[in-house]
């Protein structure tokens, strides 16, 4: 599979990421440079292999439905780029 | 010799006879740092006086009773990944600026529970994405052993201020070899716990199915008390896992005779430097000497791993990182709409191999590309799993090289991401496996650069790695040799 820097430029708007041009053709060589080296998965015959992730048997944690952390609104918004009293403040999203 | 030279066992059992106090310990800890971080870099952000103050409360808790954590005011530095409340975590990136955490980590919890001293927050790669520290936003740390040369990353900084005593312990991260490979590199000891053996609560998620905290120490005594410290079931974290934390100190000395080690074919191979290979060999006959039985092992698919690992860790962090959009923390651009905000944010808050790792994890999962790269990456990881499975049945642990050359220099490989990743390839099956893995010094190459030997373990038997690595040590005196830099 060759990624073609038209695709390059449609992942690029999925990841969010705004890329200059410079970045598209070094992107799109370095990411075909490391997409060819993977092509070596598809040697393996995986039809009957089901997929692993880890092995920490993770049960539903089920707990009070209680505040817990300290309900902080000033520590929590410390880092917000901007805010309205307790709230963050974010660009429009409705025309 | 100074005090900052100690080992956390050794200054510690010292703190309790009184024969020094944690203050002047932890002045000791500051004035390498003064005397050798301008050239080592390994730190991030240091806070001496915030330090000293829990020095002093340390001093007055040794006063009151005695029957307490071997950490009591042990000065420890933490990677800058972990969250520390109050203190400014960057992750070493731009985009989350001067990002204050609200709220500590559970193992930095852990750490001011005990009473640890802590010094400060270590260098990384960008979002613990790299094996040299030169994807930092900031600046790029240098081997304590040769200035010209990487530390290992991604956590780096941790290993060289380990290495050049500006702490007496650290805490690090480890997704694909971030612990064990800048331990080797930097001639300390580092382990990865089993995938659940330590909370990942707090720490800035990398790749959520392989990111694990494990100790970066001076000996492997300080890497059982390190972990045993930290170690446990955290409700705050889902995959960890609800069992007994084993005593890893007391069972370092008991015996390792009749212990299987597997030596697995695959890890020596063309491409690694003949003194690494030698080394290794070395340390093996070493071990053999204690009565444990070698044994070839296969594990077959070892030469997928990388590949596996590069879709694997990349998707997960695509996933991972979309909170980063300037909304709630962080750096947020100015600009005519929303998705326009998201993209000029993150364009300028990300470096080049962060940005070049969400593209290749948001391909692998986007529509049309999830089976040919997500899914079937998965599938393997279960053929990688099996092989680790299949070699336990005949040994008790594994022994390979961590590395495949001891430390490269500054901008050797990074033009050429894929040779980079090359450089995990003998530490990234085992986050596959999710299995614990530890790193310890076993020589030096001609250049005076440290080698480190990999002990892999089965899923939560840390303490038989430890028994065979406290063996190894014993027996030479790799762990001893500090670089000189600074006024030392």
């Amino acid at each position: 599979m060759k990624l073609t820097r038209d695709e390059v430029q449609r992942v690029a708007v999925l990841a969010r990421l705004r890329l200059t041009p410079k970045e598209e053709t070094q992107l799109t060589e370095q990411l075909n440079h490391i997409l060819a080296y993977m092509e070596k998965l598809a040697e393996l015959d995986t039809s009957n292999i089901e997929p692993f992730s880890h092995e920490a048997d993770t049960v539903n944690a089920f707990r009070e439905d209680r505040v817990t952390n300290r309900p902080d609104a000033d520590a929590l918004l410390a880092n917000a780029p901007d805010r309205d009293n307790t709230f963050f403040k974010v660009p429009k999203i409705i025309e | 010799m100074s005090l900052a030279a100690l080992t956390l066992d050794d200054a510690g059992k010292r703190l309790r006879k009184r024969e020094f106090s944690s203050l002047e310990l932890t002045e000791a800890v500051f004035q390498r740092i003064a005397a050798s971080d301008d050239k080592i870099h390994a730190y991030l952000t240091i806070v001496r006086d915030a330090a000293l103050e829990q020095a002093r409360q340390a001093d007055e808790r040794l006063k009151q009773d005695s029957g307490i954590s071997p950490l009591l005011g042990i000065p420890i530095a933490v990677k800058d990944n972990f969250l520390t409340c109050g203190l400014r975590t960057t992750c070493a990136s731009k985009i989350l600026g001067e990002f204050i955490p609200p709220y500590d980590a559970a193992t930095v919890q852990k750490l001011r529970a005990a009473g640890a001293v802590i010094t400060g927050k270590t260098n990384l790669d960008e979002f613990a994405m790299g094996s040299s520290v030169e994807n930092s936003a900031f600046f790029p740390t240098r081997n304590p052993w040769n200035l010209e040369r990487i530390p290992g990353g991604s956590s780096g900084g941790s290993a060289a201020a380990v290495a050049s005593d500006q702490c007496i312990a650290a805490l690090g991260t480890d997704t694909g070899g971030s612990i064990r490979q800048p331990a080797a590199c930097c001639g300390i000891v580092g382990l990865k716990p089993t995938y659940g053996r330590v909370s990942r609560y707090g720490i800035v998620a990398f790749a959520s199915s392989m990111d694990q905290v494990g100790p970066m120490t001076k000996d492997v005594r300080d890497a059982a008390l390190l972990l045993e410290a930290i170690a446990g079931y955290d409700p705050g974290d889902s995959t960890s896992v609800n069992r007994a934390v084993p005593r890893y100190a007391s069972s370092l000395t008991e015996p390792v005779k009749g212990l299987r080690l597997g030596i697995p074919k695959e890890y020596f191979v063309a491409g690694m430097q003949a003194e690494v290979e030698r080394a290794v060999r070395t340390a093996i006959r070493e071990l053999e000497k204690s009565a444990a039985a070698v044994e070839e092992i296969s594990l077959p698919h070892t030469e997928y791993a990388v590949a596996v690992y590069y879709i694997v860790a990349t998707a997960e962090a695509s996933s991972n990182l979309a909170r980063y959009d300037g909304m709630r923390y962080g750096r947020r651009a100015q600009a005519k709409d929303l998705t326009e905000t998201y993209m000029i944010s993150r364009d300028e808050g990300f470096g080049a191999e962060v940005k070049r790792r969400i593209m290749l994890g948001t391909y692998a999962l986007s529509a049309g590309y999830y089976d040919a790269y997500y899914l079937k990456a998965q599938k393997v990881r279960t053929l990688i799993k099996r092989d680790f499975d299949e070699a336990f049945k005949r040994c008790d642990v594994i022994v390979t090289p961590t590395t495949p050359t001891t430390a490269f220099k500054l901008g050797e490989k990074t033009q050429d991401p894929l040779q980079m990743y090359l450089s995990d390839i003998y530490t990234i099956s085992i986050n596959l496996a999710g299995l614990p893995a530890l790193s310890l010094p076993c020589g030096f190459d001609q250049d005076g650069m440290p080698i480190g030997l990999q002990i892999i373990g089965k899923p939560f038997d840390e303490s038989t790695i430890f028994r065979v690595a406290y063996n190894y040590e014993q027996a030479t005196e790799w762990h001893k040799k500090r670089p000189r830099i600074g006024n030392r």
